[in-house]
């Protein structure tokens, strides 16, 4: 009985060995992008003073969803400012945005791939079943041995964890918009991309922006264990509470990931919901300067006369 | 060239007024669109095949060739049903330019899958489609899409709408994929919209429309796109009955302005006869039958098509020139009173028609008024000469009733030279209405009956035969 053992897991550090040796240059290249783009979005964070981005942060809120949005994120950054957790925050903010915009980078053509194709559905469902329920903790492991201690094993795994619904709900988005709609797009002649980037994703974006917003949701839900293997920011100031039992701390580091937390749900909510005040006066304008057009082009019409219908029409008139 | 009902009006505008006034209101409003239609449209159904299937199959399963091999060999639905689903089998027909073709069926009958086989939005098993005379099956992609573009545009039953684009973006969709610019996409699309009466709601969105504005959006973009073919899958299955109604006399209506090849999907009877040059009728994924309505309807090709046209509204398909009956009871008006009495005597009647020397309809004569001249001797027809209600050839039945109602004699059909052609009779009218047959074996049926016994006609016509010629 115990001389039966698969070594499953002997295999697996057998592989991450040989990719490391193997593939070094390409994780180090990796490793100096993610840096670097973190870096960037960190810097143009924390180099303003706060009010520069508390303000910025309170505008983007009154235009998507109104003064009481915008209110509270005003209350909320002030509350991280005077716990003195800012600039963790700041990091925080950095690493979940880079994380973030990477996973939604990756798991948006993903998930049209799986809407479009039945098998890459049937490969990418499993994966992404495997991503979402292995214990974070264990792609850590080879993380940290591919990208040494720092933020990048932190957004490595972060991805990996957080892209799961940003696929799914792709391509459920795209599978749920009307059949008949996309019939009609083809029975029009337009071709497959066409359809995609007209029909298809703009129909599907209530579903897909829900999906960035869970991809948001779990990268914040990562802070804590990127944390642990030296990505800084909040999640560092919570494992050292942990460490030290400080329950103050902690609190005022968790606090400071909830407030961030609430604010980028309620942002993404409402752009994934339209109807924002900032969408409304674009559609206002948009729909506006079309009627002007309308306008123009009519008198233009009638001046001309021009094509075949106007004769044909004028012809049918005469005869009712 | 229209064998059915619709020209009738244009026709008996043109000819001597009618001592009825047939027409309620609500007719006269249809017979005035109609009219329009019959002047234009007539002349666009041409000889020229528009859309061709040739022996078409599409089966659904694992192996669908194999499915297909054996339903070429004759076996049904049914029977490979374990395979998978036969949704079309061995459906052949001809669309000719400018016709309205009808595929009418139960759901579940295959009409949608052979509709979707016309653009390739699904591809044929086996059989080939031509449209304007060139293959779309087994062609590429880029091909079939070019097709689409150029030749056939489609009607959606949900009118399959973009929601975040205004109505006229929608109605310039097709023009867009065409590569029209945008100035000029937009002005087409102009015209388009007044053309389906949307004008003033350009600049609205799909659901701020109703229903049965939602589809003029619908048609609007398919006829904009300017193809010779347009195929409508239920288009009207959505809308409230008195929409539909009035959205199949606008497209009648557009069909005549136009001259469309229109392929039109339903499950409504009543629809297809209205709409319909011609119906396919569809069962199991079969077509059962292709004829006009009439012919669907007075010659059903089996029991299926018999029970399923039992409920349409025969009054409305039927003409007066499928149910007329041989006139019998005529006299030429240069015969005289006394060959019209004994006319009147032998088939046992109380009036005769009568017709002018070259043959075409004058009137009618009554049997006391005959009795009356043959008595004082006078010889001219002419003085007692009353109008009777006629009609053409492609009258709708239900536009008989009224005249019926009104007079006992039976209801003169004339043609267009305005000779006497039949007779339809009310007993005739009911049958034919009722779908029940006249044929009541040895006796027939004359109307309307004598009101003078025969022995006084016999009795009159001895006492004056010295007087006159010996009859």
């Amino acid at each position: 009985m115990n001389d039966f053992r698969i070594p499953l897991g002997t295999l697996v550090e057998g592989f991450v060995d040989w990719v490391t040796d193997s593939l070094g240059f390409i994780f180090d290249f990796i490793r100096a992008v993610f840096d670097g783009a973190f870096e960037a979005v960190d810097f143009l964070l924390v180099s303003p003073p706060f009010w520069v981005i508390i303000v910025l942060a309170a505008a983007l809120a009154y235009a998507t969803r109104g003064w009481k949005f915008a209110l509270g994120t005003i209350v909320g950054l002030t509350l991280i400012l005077g716990v003195n957790q800012w600039e963790n925050a700041m990091d925080t903010l950095a690493l979940v945005l880079v994380a973030s915009i990477l996973a939604i980078l990756i798991s948006i053509p993903l998930g049209i791939l799986a809407a479009k194709s039945p098998t890459a559905s049937a490969i990418i469902r499993p994966v992404l079943d495997f991503m979402q329920t292995m214990p974070a903790f264990v792609y850590l492991i080879p993380a940290l041995i591919l990208f040494r201690i720092g933020v990048v094993p932190g957004i490595v795994a972060t991805i990996i964890f957080a892209m799961a619904p940003g696929v799914r709900l792709t391509e459920l988005g795209i599978r749920g918009v009307d059949r008949e709609v996309v019939e009609a797009g083809q029975a029009f002649g337009a071709s497959p991309w066409r359809i995609l980037r007209q029909i298809q994703l703009p129909l599907a974006m209530p579903t897909i922006m829900a999906g960035i917003n869970q991809v948001i949701m779990l990268s914040l839900s990562m802070v804590v264990i990127a944390g642990m293997v030296g990505a800084g920011g909040l999640g560092a100031q919570v494992v050292a509470a942990l460490n030290r039992i400080d329950i103050a701390l902690g609190f005022e580091a968790g606090l400071a990931v909830v407030i961030l937390a609430i604010y980028l749900d309620r942002l993404t909510a409402a752009l994934g919901k339209g109807g924002t005040p900032l969408g409304r006066v674009v559609a206002a304008r948009k729909r506006h300067r079309q009627t002007a057009a309308a306008g123009t082009a009519t008198t233009g019409t009638e001046a001309t006369a021009s094509g075949q219908k106007a004769p044909e029409l004028a012809d049918t008139t005469a005869r009712a | 060239m229209r064998p059915h009902g619709r020209s009738s009006p244009a026709l008996r505008a043109q000819g001597p007024v009618i001592a009825h006034p047939f027409y309620t209101s609500q007719h006269a409003r249809m017979s005035q669109r109609k009219r329009l239609y019959f002047a234009c449209v007539g002349e666009h159904v041409t000889e020229t095949i528009a859309v061709k299937a040739d022996r078409l199959y599409k089966a659904f399963g694992r192996r669908p060739t194999e499915m297909v091999k054996k339903l070429d060999a004759g076996a049904s639905r049914s029977e490979v049903a374990s395979m998978g689903t036969a949704a079309v089998i061995d459906a052949s027909f001809e669309v000719k330019k400018g016709e309205i073709f009808v595929v009418m069926g139960l759901s579940g009958s295959g009409k949608s899958t052979l509709i979707r086989m016309l653009n390739g939005l699904l591809d044929a098993t086996s059989g080939t489609v031509t449209v304007g005379g060139k293959p779309i099956t087994g062609i590429p992609n880029k091909a079939l899409r070019e097709v689409r573009r150029s030749s056939v545009s489609m009607v959606f039953q949900h009118f399959a709408l973009l929601p975040h684009r205004t109505v006229i973006d929608n109605v310039a969709y097709g023009l867009e994929v065409q590569g029209v610019g945008r100035e000029e996409r937009l002005e087409r699309a102009r015209t388009i919209i007044r053309l389906v009466g949307l004008d003033g709601w350009a600049d609205s969105l799909p659901s701020e429309l109703s229903g049965g504005m939602q589809q003029r959006v619908g048609l609007g973009r398919a006829l904009a796109a300017d193809t010779d073919v347009l195929l409508m899958d239920e288009a009207f299955s959505a809308l409230d009955p008195l929409i539909r109604r009035e959205m199949q006399e606008q497209l009648i209506e557009l069909q005549a302005e136009l001259g469309k090849t229109i392929i039109f999907i339903t499950h409504d009877l009543n629809e297809a006869m209205f709409l319909g040059d011609r119906i396919a009728v569809m069962r199991d994924g079969r077509i059962v039958q292709i004829g006009t309505p009439e012919e669907i309807l007075t010659d059903p090709a089996n029991d299926y098509v018999a029970q399923f046209v039992q409920d349409v509204d025969r009054g409305r398909v039927l003409t007066a020139a499928s149910v007329m009956e041989p006139v019998r009871s005529v006299v030429t008006i240069s015969a005289g009173p006394r060959a019209a009495l004994r006319t009147m005597r032998d088939l046992q009647t109380s009036a005769t028609f009568v017709v002018n020397r070259d043959r075409t309809f004058a009137g009618v004569v009554r049997d006391r008024d005959v009795l009356k001249q043959v008595k004082t001797g006078a010889t001219d027809l002419h003085a007692i000469l009353k109008d009777a209600a006629w009609v053409t050839p492609d009258t709708p039945l239900v536009d008989l009733v009224e005249a019926s109602v009104e007079s006992d004699l039976p209801i003169a059909v004339v043609d267009e030279k305005n000779r006497l052609i039949g007779a339809i009779p009310r007993v005739t009218l009911l049958a034919a209405i009722g779908n029940v047959t006249t044929n009541t074996g040895e006796l027939t049926v004359v109307e309307p009956a004598p009101t003078i016994s025969m022995s006084v006609i016999t009795e009159t016509l001895r006492e004056t035969a010295s007087e006159g010629t010996q009859l």
